[in-house]
């Protein structure tokens, strides 16, 4: 089982949490063309290595963590 | 530069057609007691090729097939890095169905379906296609809902799929717990009597010796290292046995598709998850159909061994790694002993992963790209066994014709830019 360095937790079964995939940046709500909205929805960069990830923690203190993880190995560290 | 072949491959060139297999055959090779020649060559790498194809599973190798005989297209190259059909081919559950949810899922999939039921005679190799019928069973009355939606639009295109209830479940499969004081108790099933289960490897060495047939080249153990590519068009592949040129490419690399569309320089809409399938012990056959719960994720169906293979949704997060997990085992057998408390006393025998390209709306990508000459042939998810013929036979029209046909033009790239998604709830990897 993978474990997650929750800052709040400590480090916790991966089976507490909820995946919310890689960090993307969201446009601007005011700019953006459809196209740029739909980029952002779908399109991922689905690396094979280090990948900063949003984690929510939702059987435990249910807050959005940043994760650093390696998505071959699966090890983990707190992102930076 | 292409490397020297080293010795061994290139001596055993049977002139012309390969063996023809036969029952007779079988019979006079079992007196004679001679050996099989190899099914397929291994040629040395040419340094140039009409069409390379990276990924040697079902869908490269049928891609390649369907290139040569209904296009007559024959200086193919297909790429693995591995060995042939070792990836998702050799993994996945080996379900064949086409009861999907959207009319342009179930007319590409029955597609599929009515090519996979000639392809022992077309391709002279026996694929062990059984269609044993396939039930989707539905523990609450959305899923029924939902199960009575798909069996009217499987209808008005044709396919054999109709709901029945508990009592013509039962007799179809006495095994399953039909008793309606279960947790998640069965209030009724999607049953789908051409659907059924087959031999993959076969099906993967079946399409790989007739495409050798044809001259295709097939290369193992050669890994794609970059794409090259020149004002806005594919002019060659790097890898690690040598550089290529080629006009046209086709990513038929499944899980690994994101890394190498990268190499091109498209980008994807697609994540990569492991699923993770188990099989047990064999036993004597008292499973005739494949049952499949979208609520409990999990579908079982018994081999031509005895033997029970089971198969989940995907991890709930992305990853590259194909290793198996205790958590996955557990869940599984609670989910199983829900269904079929009998096989309590079963021992499994392995747990194995492949890797899923997920895509937003359940539905592959396929066609050309912005890359003039790059086709993918991508975002298979957990349904590109089934669809393996019917997308060799679109692509290679694709890149015949250069441009894809009316069967695949609902799954273009270009969707996910426009909006125009096709939302497959009728995907084994969706909660219903």
């Amino acid at each position: 089982m993978i474990q997650l360095p929750c800052p709040w937790c400590g480090p916790r079964n991966a089976s507490e949490f909820t995946h919310h995939g890689e960090v993307t940046s969201r446009p601007d709500v005011g700019t953006a063309t459809p196209e740029e909205w739909r980029r952002y929805l779908y399109f991922r960069q689905n690396a094979n290595g280090w990948v900063d990830e949003n984690w929510y923690h939702t059987a435990g203190c249910r807050r959005f963590i940043r994760v650093r993880r390696h998505t071959l190995s699966n090890e983990t560290e707190a992102a930076r | 530069m292409a490397h020297k072949n080293n010795g061994s491959n290139g001596h055993r060139h049977a002139a012309g057609k390969p063996t023809r297999y036969s029952a007779f055959g079988l019979f006079r090779r079992g007196l004679s007691r001679s050996d099989w020649p190899r099914a397929w060559q291994e040629r040395p790498l040419k340094s140039t090729y009409d069409v390379v194809i990276i990924g040697g599973g079902i869908h490269g190798l049928a891609t390649a097939y369907y290139l040569a005989a209904n296009h007559g297209i024959t200086n193919v190259a297909v790429l693995d890095k591995g060995y042939l059909g070792g990836g998702g081919s050799g993994r996945n559950t080996a379900i064949l169905r086409s009861n999907y949810l959207t009319p342009e899922g179930v007319r590409f999939y029955d597609r599929s379906l009515h090519l996979y039921e000639r392809l022992s005679s077309e391709l002279n190799f026996n694929v062990m296609f059984s269609q044993r019928g396939h039930m989707t069973l539905a523990h609450n009355d959305n899923s029924l809902r939902t199960l009575r939606w798909r069996a009217e639009v499987n209808k008005l295109q044709g396919v054999d799929s109709e709901v029945i209830d508990p009592d013509e479940i039962k007799k179809l499969v006495p095994y399953l717990d039909t008793s309606t004081d279960t947790r998640y108790p069965i209030l009724g099933a999607l049953y789908h009597p051409p659907g059924g289960i087959i031999r993959h490897d076969a099906v993967v060495w079946g399409y790989a010796r007739a495409a050798d047939a044809h001259g295709v080249h097939l290369h193992q153990n050669t890994e794609v290292t970059g794409i090259e590519t020149a004002g806005g068009r594919v002019t060659g592949v790097r890898t690690t046995k040598g550089d290529i040129s080629t006009p046209v490419v086709v990513n038929c690399t499944a899980g690994w598709s994101s890394l190498i569309s990268d190499m091109a320089g498209v980008d994807m809409p697609v994540t990569t998850s492991p699923l993770q399938a188990a099989v047990t012990e064999p036993v004597k056959p008292f499973l005739g159909t494949v049952v499949v719960s979208g609520t409990l994720h999990v579908y079982v169906s018994q081999t031509d061994r005895g033997e029970l293979v089971f198969g989940a949704s995907v991890d709930p997060f992305t990853s590259y790694s194909m290793r198996g997990s205790l958590e996955f085992a557990e869940g599984l057998a609670g989910h199983v002993l829900e269904l079929m408390p009998a096989v309590s006393k079963m021992r499994l025998l392995r747990q194995w992963a492949g890797l899923c390209d997920m895509t937003p709306d359940y539905s592959p990508i396929m066609g050309p790209t912005h890359v003039d000459g790059f086709h993918v042939d991508v975002g298979w998810g957990t349904y590109g066994f089934k669809a393996g013929p019917v997308s060799g036979e679109a692509m290679a029209d694709t890149v015949a014709n250069g441009r894809p046909p009316e069967i695949i033009a609902p799954f273009g790239i270009d969707r996910f830019t426009t909006g125009q998604l096709v939302g497959e709830k009728g995907a084994a990897a969706v909660g219903h």
